[in-house]
């Protein structure tokens, strides 16, 4: 089944296409590209990359390329929740990789795997502009930072409850999570 | 402590909202360039600043504002970058996320002085929590007249816009970024024609860093001269200086540059000395393209002169005995760190990150991660020291960006300063199978 935006997304796909010089509305692919994986189940399927080429009147193939470069973009079903950890030199410094064998063990599943429940899936990624406060994981929009064990679980179980959402930004959860930058006592 | 610039207010609650921000002297720098001066006139104040490039290369500001071609009959375009992708680096983060609307200040100044109408903000796509923040921020100061048609009632109209990424370090690289911001995959391009002559779209363009971005409005509401009266010499101004690893007091320091590197890592004003009481073992200065340092030459030259945070002082030595500032990306190493492990890990990251348009790099940067990893993990061979270097050596000065530098100048320096590390991973494969081996060869110190 082809895929469908909302009329409300596609409103403002119009808004954004304003933000760009007429002829130019390719530059727009990137952001589309963002609204169509959280609107379309989290990945980039290949009809959903047709459907926005549709909109943008591109050829499938410059769409695909684009989607293929990025590492944001997941070309695969996920987790409803993608726990991005940074693996990156700073951040190995202060134990990302025990972090990584923590959430394996404690989830049941190795890297680029899913939780049989569908709940959570594991990945490395690179520095995320977070070295000062790491460990550090993405999961949607929210960082997780200077994480621990205990930071592990209780944000598991926070998110599990629906107490944590991930599209929610880093500092709501300053309590919880502290903000990159801010100095250690 | 040192004087706040970029930073100044940043302490002050609400200091993120448009109202907050007016009222302790924001926006003072557009009313005064739009209203009194020429675009030029700002053109020369930042000149006269001295400001270098604070996004890695240190290039001077006002002599990139210079070469924008204006005798085009195409439109011109300010681009900031707000990519931040380089490992260790959080500074650019950090000051759009305490102070929104000193970017955008230094967005409609800067775009004022070059003549831009249009103006883009590429911040990674990670953040994009941050990129909806800027743009409430941006929603904010249109509000009130300092962005739109008509700014302040002058004939000057700019259209600010936050344009995310899609997670590629690559886009970082000007040129990547504007072929992403372009709508397509992140690939450099070849140079000449240079962005201030073919840029976005083909159009005249500039692109600058998000601290070069943020110091502007200080500049012109005080004087280039005032700003270069701050710091030593060529490197004036303050910098912004993320330190990370195994320091006690890791985050975003804003500091004067000539600040001494011993001060910078013992001072409780800054690092607050090495964590848990251990030792200084190594510093990579400037994020993790730049050569790493043994303790005993980042706090002091071969000639036993004490370092100081500055351009010159940090890479004097050259590639020898010295390093850079780069964008600023302080990663302190204690004596239970790992060389090589620290080493390969970089490699990694340098293979996962290459656009692969050149073989150098793409097959370069492959082969320094598997060898590396073998080393790492117990199955090197007595010749794989040398491969490496002779790896790096035929990727570097071959390629069309500077990833390819950036990728072969670590582990250049880390065998240069860090060799027995490496041999002795060689030679006593039954000493390192533990993923937690520390390996410090020059005993306890
Ligand atoms: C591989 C690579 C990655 C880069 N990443 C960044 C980055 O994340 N942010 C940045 O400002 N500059 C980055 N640069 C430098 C930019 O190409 C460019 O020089 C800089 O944005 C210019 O701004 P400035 O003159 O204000 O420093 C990178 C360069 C290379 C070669
Ligand atoms: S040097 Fe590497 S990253 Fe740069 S253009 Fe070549 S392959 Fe791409
Ligand atoms: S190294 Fe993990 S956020 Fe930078």
């Amino acid at each position: 089944m082809t895929p469908q935006f909302s009329s409300q997304t596609l409103s403002n796909i119009e808004i954004l296409k304003t933000r760009y010089p007429v002829e130019q509305s390719k530059s727009a692919l990137l952001p589309i590209l963002h609204m169509a994986q959280a609107e379309f189940g989290g990945y980039l399927s290949r009809e959903s990359m047709d459907y926005v080429a549709s909109l943008l009147n591109l050829q499938p193939i410059e769409v695909y390329e684009v989607a293929t470069f990025y590492t944001m973009f997941h070309l695969k079903p996920t987790g409803k929740y993608v726990l991005e950890v940074c693996r990156t030199g700073p951040c190995a410094l202060s134990g990302a990789e025990h972090i990584v064998d923590y959430l394996k063990q404690k989830l049941g599943v190795d890297l680029n795997q899913t939780t049989p429940d569908g709940l959570f899936t594991i990945k490395e990624v690179e520095c995320l502009a977070s070295c000062g406060s790491g460990p550090v994981l993405q999961v949607g929009e929210c960082y997780v930072e200077n994480l621990t064990d205990q930071r592990v679980d209780s944000m598991l179980a926070a998110l599990k409850s629906g107490e944590l959402s991930d599209n929610e930004p880093t500092p709501a959860h300053s309590i919880l999570f502290r903000t990159c930058g801010d100095k250690q006592s | 402590m040192s004087r706040k610039i970029l930073l100044e207010n940043g302490d002050i609650s609400g200091i993120d909202q448009f109202d907050i921000y007016r009222q302790h002297g924001g926006y003072q720098s557009v009313e005064k360039a739009i209203k009194t001066m020429t675009p030029l006139e700002v053109v020369d104040e930042v000149k006269k600043s001295g400001l270098r490039g604070r996004g890695g290369a240190g290039f001077s500001t006002g002599m990139k504002w210079s070469f924008l071609d204006r005798k085009s009959d195409k439109p011109r375009y300010l681009v900031c970058n707000a990519d931040e992708s380089e490992p260790g680096t959080f500074k650019d983060r950090y000051l759009m996320e305490k102070i929104p609307h000193r970017l955008i200040e230094g967005m409609i100044v800067s775009s004022y002085a070059l003549g831009a109408s249009r103006a883009y903000i590429y911040i990674r796509g990670e953040l994009m929590w941050l990129a909806k923040r800027l743009e409430n921020a941006i929603g904010e100061a249109k509000a009130h007249g300092l962005l739109g048609d008509n700014i302040l009632g002058s004939d000057y109209s700019l259209d600010l816009v936050v344009h995310p990424g899609g997670g590629a370090y690559i886009c970082g690289e000007e040129s990547a970024l504007l072929e992403s911001l372009e709508g397509k995959r992140g690939y450099p391009r070849l140079k000449p024609p240079f962005p201030a002559i073919s840029g976005l779209y083909g159009c005249p363009t500039v692109i600058n860093n998000v601290e070069s971005i943020a110091a502007v409005p200080w500049i012109v509401t005080h004087g280039g001269e005032e700003y270069s009266k701050i710091g030593i010499e060529k490197s004036s101004g303050t910098k912004l200086i993320s330190a990370s690893g195994h320091i006690n007091r890791p985050g975003v320091y804003e500091i004067e540059l000539g600040l001494p590197v011993e001060e910078f890592i013992y001072s409780d004003a800054y690092c607050g000395g090495i964590r848990n009481g251990r030792t200084l073992k190594a510093v990579v200065a400037g994020g993790s393209s730049v050569p790493i340092l043994p303790a005993e030459l980042i706090l002091r030259t071969a000639a036993g002169i004490p370092r100081l945070m500055t351009y010159e002082s940090l890479s004097d030595g050259g590639f020898q005995t010295g390093t850079m500032l780069g964008s600023g990306g302080f990663i302190v190493m204690d004596d239970t760190t790992c060389i090589v492990r620290n080493t390969w890990n970089f490699a990694r990251f340098y293979h996962h990150e290459s656009c692969g348009q050149c073989s150098p790099c793409r097959e370069g940067t492959g082969w320094m991660e598997k060898v590396l990893h073998r080393i790492e993990h117990g199955h090197g061979t007595p010749k794989d020291i040398d491969l490496l270097v002779d790896i790096a050596k035929k990727i570097e000065g071959k390629t069309i960006c500077a990833l390819g530098d950036a990728a072969a100048w670590p582990i250049a320096s880390a065998i240069r300063h860090f060799r027995h590390e490496f041999e002795y991973h060689i030679a006593h494969p039954d000493k390192i199978t533990d993923p937690d081996h520390v390996y410090q060869p020059m005993g306890t110190k």
